[in-house]
């Protein structure tokens, strides 16, 4: 990969970023905070690869931290999100319960 | 990274490289309809399949060993992560979303680590960009600990003293120091990579130990930012297609999440960063006058009862007293008996944006009787009973009035302009920012002391007993 590709990369990803949060609503600010929180999760594949080209002791024990740490993130992420979005699905589809005003 | 070019090699890698193109599909799809409250749900599905895959094609990954440590490593983290995530109450997300956020800083800081110490990185470019993601990484992860350590109660105060500031520019300082020297290949002894992460986790410390907790929620969302970029940044050294887009997007998403934050507190985010929030917590004595007036639970059963109209607002007092269900249930009372009931949340209620709402959600609250700031403000006036639950600096009418206070401009909810106010809270301490609350010492405000939960719970006896 040429810098320059690299750096359009960098610039679109960004402009995709910005734009998908956007228009946001406010209720949807912590969920979507978590979910992000996720995204970057992906760290672990970057982890992986690290530790499997890892050699000598002090390498091997920071790369598995890292993939310790990166799985943590990904696996948390995950729950956490999906937890407070099943909340929003239970009060969209219950619905009012009692007839609301 | 160099593999032999072999045909099975190729193969391999063409396959890893389409998965990573998926990922990257799969999340950027599952962000945009995690942004919808329709589509919410199916996008954190869309995007797990798509760290699934990743994570599945790069145990194929070309010139690869260790696998039983990564793979043990994997279960070790992702059992802890789950059992974690899974036991948490709902009011302590934040603090969690602050701990799984440092972890993924900790982990781009360890990737750098690794390809510094090892020493293959070529060329000055790929060196800086290791380095610099390495740092904010580090940062992130530091901080966001001790962010952690704030919302869990963990650590009680914030540590400021005279020079902080100063100090903190003194180890940037050193920090950047140490990267100039490695970005540059002047000195890339393993000692001057330890010095770099060692300095940069204690940067990350002091940036955060004197920011106050009710800044916490945009101090977050800005470590969430960081750790994305981070992600992006060790990207590029990996050469990982999946990595860069994943990580940079959320960089820049996370990026606009925390202005929006700091823009609903009516603060910038250099103020939030330095300006040490809650260090006038003191405040200039004397302008609060009158007294806090207790009530009985019977007697705010019997107001709200036969009141036209009932706001309720809810604080991080009601998250810590899970007292949500209870507090739903007592509208359900008050609607039953024709009364107007509807909730008000201010952008910054709880520890985080939107916290308010989810836990409301929980509950089982019609999302239409649910308003924010602009769209309630307005019907203060007509309400008999503003009905605060645990919420404190969001409703302080000294925001609007004092301009010697810390909270000076920011949007509150007028809840002093209702005909009644009643204060549900534990105590008659100040609320998280320290900052004595007008609102409860005015003429006709009374407060109910006690846990929202048992509060609530008498409340709904009080009502009931009216029958």
């Amino acid at each position: 990969m040429t810098g320059i590709v690299a750096l359009y990369i960098f610039m679109l990803a960004a402009f995709t970023g910005y734009e998908v949060i956007a228009r946001v609503p406010v209720i949807l600010h912590t969920p979507l905070m978590s979910g992000s929180n996720f995204v970057h999760g992906i760290v672990l594949v970057g982890a992986m690869v690290a530790l499997g080209n890892a050699h000598t002791p002090l390498e091997k024990t920071i790369g598995f931290i890292g993939v310790l740490l990166a799985a943590g993130n990904a696996m948390g992420g995950y729950v956490v999100t999906e937890r407070m979005l099943e909340m929003f699905k239970s009060s969209r589809t219950g619905g009012p319960r009692r007839g609301a005003h | 990274m160099p593999a032999a070019p072999t045909a099975a090699l190729l193969g391999a890698d063409t396959l890893i490289q389409a998965s990573y193109f998926v990922t990257a599909v799969l999340f950027i799809v599952g962000l945009k309809r995690m942004s919808s409250p329709v589509t919410a749900r199916s996008g954190i599905l869309w995007a797990g399949v798509g760290m699934l895959v990743a994570t599945l094609v790069t145990f194929a990954y070309p010139g690869m060993s260790n696998y039983p440590l990564i793979g043990a490593a994997i279960v070790l983290g992702a059992a802890l992560a789950w059992w974690s995530g899974k036991r948490v109450a709902m009011t302590n997300m934040p603090q969690m979303i602050a701990l799984y956020n440092g972890m993924g800083g900790g982990a781009a800081a360890a990737i750098a680590a690794v390809e510094l110490y090892r020493g293959g990185i070529a060329g000055y470019g790929e060196a800086t960009l290791a380095v610099i993601g390495g740092l904010i990484g580090a940062v992130s992860f530091s901080g966001s600990a001790i962010a952690f350590g704030k919302l869990q109660g963990l650590i009680k105060r914030s540590f400021r003293f005279r020079g902080q500031q100063v100090l903190n520019i003194l180890i940037l300082a050193a920090v950047l120091a140490c990267a100039a020297l490695l970005a540059g290949h002047f000195n890339v002894s393993p000692h001057v990579v330890t010095a770099l992460f060692v300095l940069a986790l204690i940067l990350g410390i002091g940036m955060t130990l004197p920011i106050g907790g009710a800044d916490m929620p945009v101090v977050i969302s800005l470590y969430n930012a960081l750790t994305g970029l981070a992600v992006g940044l060790d990207g590029f050294v990996m050469h990982n297609a999946a990595m860069i887009v994943a990580g940079t997007v959320v960089g820049a998403a996370g990026t606009l999440l925390t202005q929006l934050m700091a823009k609903a507190m009516n603060r910038s985010l250099g103020n939030v960063l330095f300006s040490g929030f809650g260090d006038t917590a003191a405040g200039p004595a004397g302008t609060v006058t009158g007294s806090l007036k207790p009530i009985e639970a019977s007697d705010v059963g019997v107001m709200l009862a036969f009141a036209q109209k009932v706001i309720i607002v809810p604080g991080y007092g009601m998250a810590v007293a899970q007292a949500q269900h209870k507090i739903w249930e007592l509208c359900q009372l008050l609607i039953d008996r024709g009364v107007t009931v509807r909730f008000a949340i201010h952008p910054v209620a709880g520890r985080m944006p939107g916290h308010m709402n989810v836990l409301l959600a929980e509950a089982g609250v019609p999302y239409d009787l649910i308003s924010d700031l602009d769209e309630i403000n307005a019907e203060f006036e007509t309400a008999d009973a503003a009905l605060i639950i645990g919420a404190n600096d969001v409703v302080n009418p000294v925001a609007r009035t004092d301009k010697s206070s810390p909270i000076y401009g920011m949007p509150i909810l007028n809840a002093d302009r209702a005909k009644n106010v009643i204060v549900i809270k534990r105590g008659t301490g100040a609320g998280f920012s320290g900052i004595e609350n007008a609102l409860f010492y005015l003429d006709n405000t009374r407060m109910l002391y006690g846990d929202a939960q048992k509060a609530g719970a008498e409340l709904i006896q009080a009502v009931k007993a009216i029958g």
